[in-house]
C-alpha cells in the first residue's frame, strides 16, 4: 500500500466536528455536542484537566469512536478511515512513553518506520527530526540518561518525523522548567509557522500557549467554552497578584491614581500586566508609601474565569459550529 | 519546500525538508515490527548484558548438543542412537523456559511499562497487528534457539555417516525434530506472551511465567501418584488408573508436547500416552488458540 503525499486540500478545514458526543460506558460524558471548524495554522486547546481536551484527542486520531455526531480530520473520518488518518497525523502524548534503554536514534527510526518510512529513509528523517528538536548531539545516548526537557523534545521528534500535516500536542511542556517551556513553545511555533505543519496544542495553562496560537478553543465538562482567532481575545492577559502586610487600602488608591486597573481579591489586589513598566509601577508605589511588601507574583487567568463570560450564550447555539 | 533558516539556527540547520518518498503501509509497519521484535529477543540492537541471557542458553544448547554429537560418534561402531531428534527439545525444555521468561517479558512488558503502546496505536498499525508481530517474533526466536542446536546434530551425524541413504535417513528424523520444535516454540512462546502481559515489570513478568509453568509440575505429581495408587488384581495399574496416568500428561506443558512427541515418533515402545495422541495435539492447539485469543484481547483494551 503505498499513497504519495497531499497537502491539505487548501482552503478546507483542518478539523471540523458536528455535534460530536462521546459518554463513556460508565456514564460519563466527556463531550457534550461540540462543533467546531478548525482553519490550518497552530490552535490551542484550552481546558481543565477532564475537560475532554484528551478524548477529543483521542477520537481525532479514531482511538475512540465517537457516541453521536460527525469528525473530519484533514478531510478524512478517523471512525472509517483511521490508518489514512493517523499516517498523515503525528502524535505526542502527555505521559512518559519513552523506552529508557534505547537511544534516541534507534527509537526515533523505529517509530518512523512503524509510520511507514523504508528503513533508509526512516533513518533519515530520524537524524533530521532530532535535530529539528535539537538533540543532535545527544541522539546516540540512552534515553534513560535525558533530562525531562530532553525528553520532551523526543516525544516531540517521534510525532514529526513522519512529516506529518498535523500534529497533535497534548500537554507539550509538562514537567519542563521556565526555560525548558519557552524553548519548546519556540520550538512548536517554529513547527508551525516554518515548517508549515499545522498543530493542535493541548494545554490547561492558557497565558502559555496564547503566545505561539493563531486561534484558540476553549472547552469545559467537554462543552465548548469559546472559539476564536487569537486576535478577538486580547483580553486573555497576565496579571499580577500584590500582597502587603499593611495598608492595602492606601495602595490600591494610589494605584489607581497612576492609571492601573486594580481589583480587590482576599487580602491582594489585581492588576492586570499591560506594559513592562507595570511591574516598576506597583514597585514604585509600593516604595513610596513605605508599606512592607509581601509579595508580588505574576498569575496565568484560569481558563474557567476567562471563559466563563462566554459560556452561557456558546451552550445556547451548541449547533453552531464555531469558526477559528 | 524548505524553508529558510533563522538566524538563531544552528549553523548546518539546513531548513524543513517535507518527505515525498514512499509511504509504506500497515503491513509493512507490522513487518518490521516483527523483525524488531525478533532482533530484541536475541538482544540484538541492545546493550551487551541484554545479548548476555538468549545468547548464552543458545550457547549452553548447542554445547548440548556438540557433546551428544561427539559421544555418538564414539558408540556409532555400536549401532546404538544416542539421541533422537524429537526428544532433544523435550530434554532441554527447563531451559527453552527460561529463554521465554527473559524474553517475553522483554518483547511486551517493556513496552508496558514504559507507556509506549499510544504511540504505536497512533500510528496505521491496530490493536491486532501488534500483539500478532510480537506473538510470531518470539514464537520465531523460541524456534531458531532450538533450531541452532538441532542443525549441531544433524550436520555432526549427518557428516560421520558413510552412506548418502543414511543421510537421508538422518534427515528425516532431523525433520522430526523440527516439528516438535515447532509445538515447543508455539507453546512456550504463546503461554509466556500471555502472561508477561500483564505485568509491566519485567521482572513480575518473568516469575509469573517460570510460575505457570513450574506449577504444573506438582498437579502432574499429583494424578500420577492417584493413578498409581490402586493396582489391579494381576498386579499391574487398574484400566482406570492406567488412562489416568495416560491422560495426567495433558496438564504440563512440557509433558504435554513430550506425549505428541511420543505418539507421532516414539513407535510402540515409548508412547505413554496410550491411544490419546490425537488429543493432546487437539489440547495442545487449544492452549495455542485460547492464549492468542485473550493475548489479543488484552491488547484490545491495554493503554485505552
Amino acid at each position: 500500500m503505498t499513497e504519495t503525499l497531499r497537502p491539505p486540500p487548501s482552503g478546507s478545514a483542518l478539523i471540523t466536528t458536528q455535534f460530536l458526543t462521546k459518554q463513556y460506558g460508565n456514564g460519563v460524558v466527556a463531550l457534550a455536542d461540540l462543533s467546531i471548524a478548525v482553519q490550518p495554522g497552530i490552535v490551542g486547546l484550552v481546558g481543565a484537566n477532564g475537560a475532554g481536551k484528551s478524548t477529543l484527542i483521542k477520537i481525532l486520531l479514531g482511538l475512540l469512536p465517537p457516541t453521536r455526531g460527525t469528525v473530519t480530520v484533514l478531510g478524512l473520518d478517523p471512525a472509517a478511515q483511521p490508518q489514512e488518518v493517523r499516517a498523515r497525523v503525528g502524535y505526542m502524548p502527555e505521559n512518559d512513553c519513552l523506552p529508557p534503554d534505547l537511544s534516541a536514534a534507534e527509537f526515533v527510526t523505529h517509530m518512523a518506520r512503524m509510520s511507514g518510512l523504508p528503513k533508509t529513509a526512516a533513518r533519515e528523517r530520524a537524524s533530521e527530526a532530532l535535530r529539528h528538536v535539537g538533540l543532535y548531539e545527544e541522539r546516540y545516548r540512552q534515553i534513560g540518561g535525558y533530562s525531562t526537557g530532553m525528553k520532551q523534545r523526543v516525544k516531540l521528534a517521534q510525532a514529526l518525523v513522519h512529516d506529518p500535516d498535523l500534529l497533535l500536542l497534548d500537554e507539550p511542556t509538562n514537567g519542563l522548567d521556565p526555560a525548558g517551556r519557552d524553548a519548546m513553545l519556540g520550538l512548536i511555533g517554529r513547527i508551525g509557522t516554518e515548517f508549515g505543519i499545522s498543530v493542535v496544542v493541548c494545554s490547561h495553562l492558557l497565558g502559555e500557549i496564547e503566545r505561539i496560537c493563531d486561534s484558540l478553543i476553549a472547552i469545559d465538562g467537554g462543552r465548548l467554552l469559546r472559539a476564536d482567532r487569537i486576535e478577538n481575545m486580547t483580553e486573555a492577559r497576565d496579571i499580577l497578584l500584590v500582597e502587603v502586610a499593611e495598608g492595602t487600602p492606601e495602595l490600591r488608591d494610589r494605584l489607581r491614581a497612576i492609571g492601573l486597573t486594580v481589583t480587590e481579591e482576599g487580602r491582594g489586589l489585581v492588576v492586570p500586566l499591560q506594559t513592562d513598566q507595570t511591574y516598576d509601577q506597583i514597585l514604585g508605589a509600593v516604595a513610596e508609601l513605605d508599606l512592607p511588601l509581601h509579595s508580588l507574583e505574576q498569575r496565568r487567568h484560569r481558563v474557567a474565569e476567562l471563559f466563563a463570560a462566554s459560556a452561557a450564550s456558546t451552550h445556547a447555539h451548541p449547533g453552531e459550529a464555531a469558526h477559528v | 519546500m524548505s524553508s529558510p533558516t533563522t538566524a538563531s539556527s544552528v549553523i548546518h540547520d539546513i531548513g524543513y525538508r517535507r518527505y515525498t518518498g514512499p509511504r509504506l503501509g500497515r503491513g509493512y509497519a507490522t513487518r518490521s515490527l516483527y523483525v524488531h521484535g525478533l532482533r530484541t529477543a536475541f538482544g540484538l540492537g541492545r546493550s551487551a548484558a541484554a545479548k548476555f541471557f538468549p545468547w548464552g542458553i543458545f550457547g549452553l544448547l548447542v554445547a548440548v548438543a556438540a557433546i551428544l554429537v561427539a559421544v555418538q560418534s564414539q558408540v556409532s561402531v555400536l549401532q546404538q542412537r544416542v539421541f533422537e531428534y524429537w526428544q532433544f527439545p523435550t530434554q532441554i525444555n527447563v531451559l527453552v523456559l527460561l529463554y521465554c521468561a527473559v524474553a517475553a517479558p522483554e518483547l511486551v512488558s517493556r513496552d508496558l511499562r514504559g507507556g509506549v503502546l499510544p504511540l504505536y496505536f497512533s500510528r496505521p498499525l491496530t490493536r491486532l497487528d501488534y500483539p500478532l508481530a510480537k506473538w510470531a517474533a518470539l514464537v520465531s526466536a523460541v524456534f531458531l534457539l532450538l533450531l541452532g542446536p538441532e542443525l549441531v546434530l544433524f550436520l555432526g551425524t549427518a557428516f560421520s555417516n558413510q552412506s548418502m541413504s543414511a543421510v537421508w535417513d538422518e534427515f528425516g528424523l532431523f525433520g522430526e525434530g523440527l516439528v516438535v520444535s515447532a509445538l515447543t516454540a508455539v507453546l512456550f512462546a504463546s503461554l509466556a506472551l500471555l502472561v508477561s502481559s500483564l505485568a509491566g515489570n519485567r521482572a513480575v513478568a518473568a516469575a509469573l511465567t517460570v510460575g505457570l509453568f513450574i506449577l504444573t509440575t506438582p498437579v502432574l505429581g499429583v494424578l500420577q501418584g492417584i493413578a498409581h495408587a490402586g493396582y489391579g488384581p494381576d498386579g499391574g495399574m487398574t484400566a482406570d488408573g492406567e488412562r489416568l496416568s495416560q491422560l495426567s500428561f495433558l496438564v504440563s506443558p512440557f509433558t504435554i508436547v513430550q506425549g505428541i512427541g511420543a505418539w507421532l515418533f516414539g513407535g510402540q515402545g515409548q508412547s505413554f500416552i496410550g491411544p490419546y495422541g490425537p488429543l493432546y495435539l487437539v489440547v495442545t492447539l487449544a492452549v495455542v488458540a485460547a492464549s492468542l485469543l485473550l493475548l489479543l484481547l488484552r491488547y484490545r483494551k491495554v493503554a485505552r
